[in-house]
């Protein structure tokens, strides 16, 4: 088979756009040259269009109404700006969530198109196959992406929904969807069955992450991030198109191999997140309420107290959980950190990998504040230090410090991976009140002899921490 | 099973393998710029969604394929410019431990 002049030329800038995002991702795993990265790939994908446009006019002669592509391409970028530049970094989850959604929304259209206009009985097995796929796959990361925007900003119920039969319920829809595809495969022509698979997917996409509570958000990101990829693949296939496959691949084990990481993190497999619906669990929160009420109190001391404890330490670890970051906090605590770092103290961050509301999520929370990034350290690097440290300051963070994942078996964060800062000369913790924590899982942390709590707003307390440091 | 099939895969899996070697080396500090980058790049699918929407089909197939544009357009440029934003903010002090 030889091709033409313009068809070699355009199946080469697809393998250049191909090899500039492989360049790019490599790119991103060191943060000195991951600007660069963004560069490459945003060249790769400039390739990927001039290709495609050249393509579809010259080659296929597909291309024929500019006026609705240059529409669409315009209204797209003001929008994608307006999302790209303002908006906040606590609401990067919302954002990333959101784009997932645009994603599955354009595969599962192109799809519909596709078969509208190449469909029918001379369908070919492959085509018809990845187009189902596609849609449905496409269908289910578009609702599904938007269930999870709505349960992140608050417009659905961050508690998990659950109704009996519903592992079962849903098996049986994802089994009909495949059946449905399998029946296209003998009958191309049946377009009530593709029809059919689309409500399908947009029915899963609902159903499925209803069940899933806020706790496993960043998870349920990771794995529509791994859906769009497969869905984007799908469509490779169905066009015959490469540089689709190779970048739904990339996409889909990206979100894949984080969701893997993520479950780790917090000691629970994919399936346990998916069908577990955790954040429910009432009898173990009746368990730990009760015992609380009868245990020890709290050691509460003042601000001059603690001051005084932070004056004295020459090691300091700051464990920074997201109520930190929605308080704006992060700002005060680098202020409280450049305070102790002129007395000659030594300041690090640990951060949990389930920090925050997506993977990675507090690190750029820290950067909005100018922490650099040097300074902050993953769990596994830095748990060991703990014991050596005069003082663990614990902002906002509660699960990710909480002993009862070491030595409670009836606690439902039971293995999860905990950073040590029970294990420090002093635990400072900032909290509001005494109240349980937003997981309403009681923390015997707080009650530990070596643990001084100082109670009120987070940020006020660490800039009279400053103001004191400073006379 | 066709050649094409065959063909599809073999791209499919290296680039799944290839994505891997180079996913798993990010470090936890860029996961969240990762994601974004990953977003932009699955804006890939304006390839498809510009040969469905410039096609001389029916109205219903342009309208559908305008906003398939539409939708990736917002990923492609989106995703990359906050990517970039985020990466702006990381900086390294160095010195000090």
């Amino acid at each position: 088979m030889t091709l033409s002049l313009t068809e070699t030329f355009v199946q080469l800038l697809y393998l250049a756009a191909s090899i500039l995002f492989v360049l790019g991702l490599k790119d991103l795993g060191d943060a000195q040259t991951a600007r660069r990265g963004v560069l490459l790939a945003e060249v790769g994908m400039v390739a990927a269009v001039v290709g495609t446009l050249l393509y579809g006019v010259e080659v296929s002669g597909v291309i024929v109404r500019w006026e609705w592509l240059i529409l669409a391409t315009l209204i797209g970028s003001a929008v994608g700006t307006g999302m790209g530049l303002w908006i906040p970094m606590t609401k990067m989850p919302e954002r990333i969530a959101l784009s997932h959604a645009f994603g599955g929304l354009a595969v599962a259209l192109v799809g519909v198109v596709e078969y509208l206009e190449h469909g029918g009985p001379h369908m070919t097995t492959l085509s018809v196959t990845a187009t189902g796929l596609e849609v449905a796959l496409g269908a289910l990361t578009f609702t599904g992406s938007l269930m999870a925007f709505g349960k992140l900003q608050g417009f659905i119920t961050g508690k998990p929904v659950t109704y009996p039969g519903q592992n079962a319920s849903n098996m049986l829809m994802i089994v009909g969807t495949l059946g449905l595809v399998g029946l296209l495969v003998y009958s191309p022509g049946a377009s009530w069955a593709f029809f059919a698979v689309a409500a399908l997917g947009v029915l899963l996409g609902v159903l499925l992450v209803l069940p899933i509570g806020g706790a496993d958000m960043p998870v349920v990101i990771c794995l529509l991030n791994s859906y769009a990829g497969l869905a984007a693949s799908a469509t490779g296939f169905a066009l015959g198109n490469n540089v689709l496959i190779i970048c739904g691949a990339l996409d889909g084990f990206s979100g894949f191999l984080l969701g893997m990481m993520m479950s780790k993190a917090m000691n629970r497999s994919f399936a346990n997140v998916l069908f577990g619906a955790f954040g429910a669990e009432p009898e173990a929160k009746a368990v730990t309420a009760g015992a609380a009420s009868s245990g020890p109190a709290p050691n509460v001391g003042s601000v001059e107290e603690a001051a005084e404890v932070l004056r004295a330490a020459r090691t300091v670890i700051v464990v920074p959980g997201y109520g930190m970051a929605v308080s704006q906090a992060q700002h005060a605590v680098r202020d409280l950190a450049s305070a102790l770092q002129a007395n000659g103290c030594d300041v690090r961050y640990a951060i949990h990998p389930v920090a925050g509301r997506m993977p990675g999520h507090m690190n750029v929370l820290l950067a909005e504040a100018n922490v650099p990034y040097d300074h902050l350290f993953d769990l596994d690097v830095i748990n060991d230090d703990f014991s050596a440290t005069d003082v663990a300051l614990v902002v906002g963070a509660n699960d990710v410090v909480n002993p009862a994942a070491r030595n409670n078996q009836s606690s439902p964060i039971y293995g999860m991976p905990i950073l040590s800062a029970d294990m420090a000369k002093t635990c400072l913790v900032l909290k509001r009140s005494l109240n349980p924590g937003f997981a309403g899982i009681e923390n015997e942390l707080f009650v530990r002899p070596n643990t001084m709590m100082v109670l009120g707003d987070a940020k006020k307390t660490i800039s009279q921490f400053t103001a004191a440091l400073k006379e | 099973m066709s050649l094409t099939l065959i063909f599809g895969l073999y791209v499919f899996f290296l680039a799944a393998f290839t994505g891997y070697q180079v996913i798993s080396k990010v470090p936890h500090l860029l996961h969240t710029p990762l994601m974004a980058f990953t977003n932009a790049i699955s804006g890939i699918s304006l390839v498809g969604s510009l040969l469905a929407a410039g096609g001389h089909y029916g109205t219903v197939s342009t309208v559908l394929g305008a906003v398939a544009v539409l939708a990736a357009t917002i990923n492609v440029v989106g995703g990359f410019l906050i990517t970039d934003r985020m990466l702006r903010m990381f900086k390294k002090k160095g010195g000090a431990r």
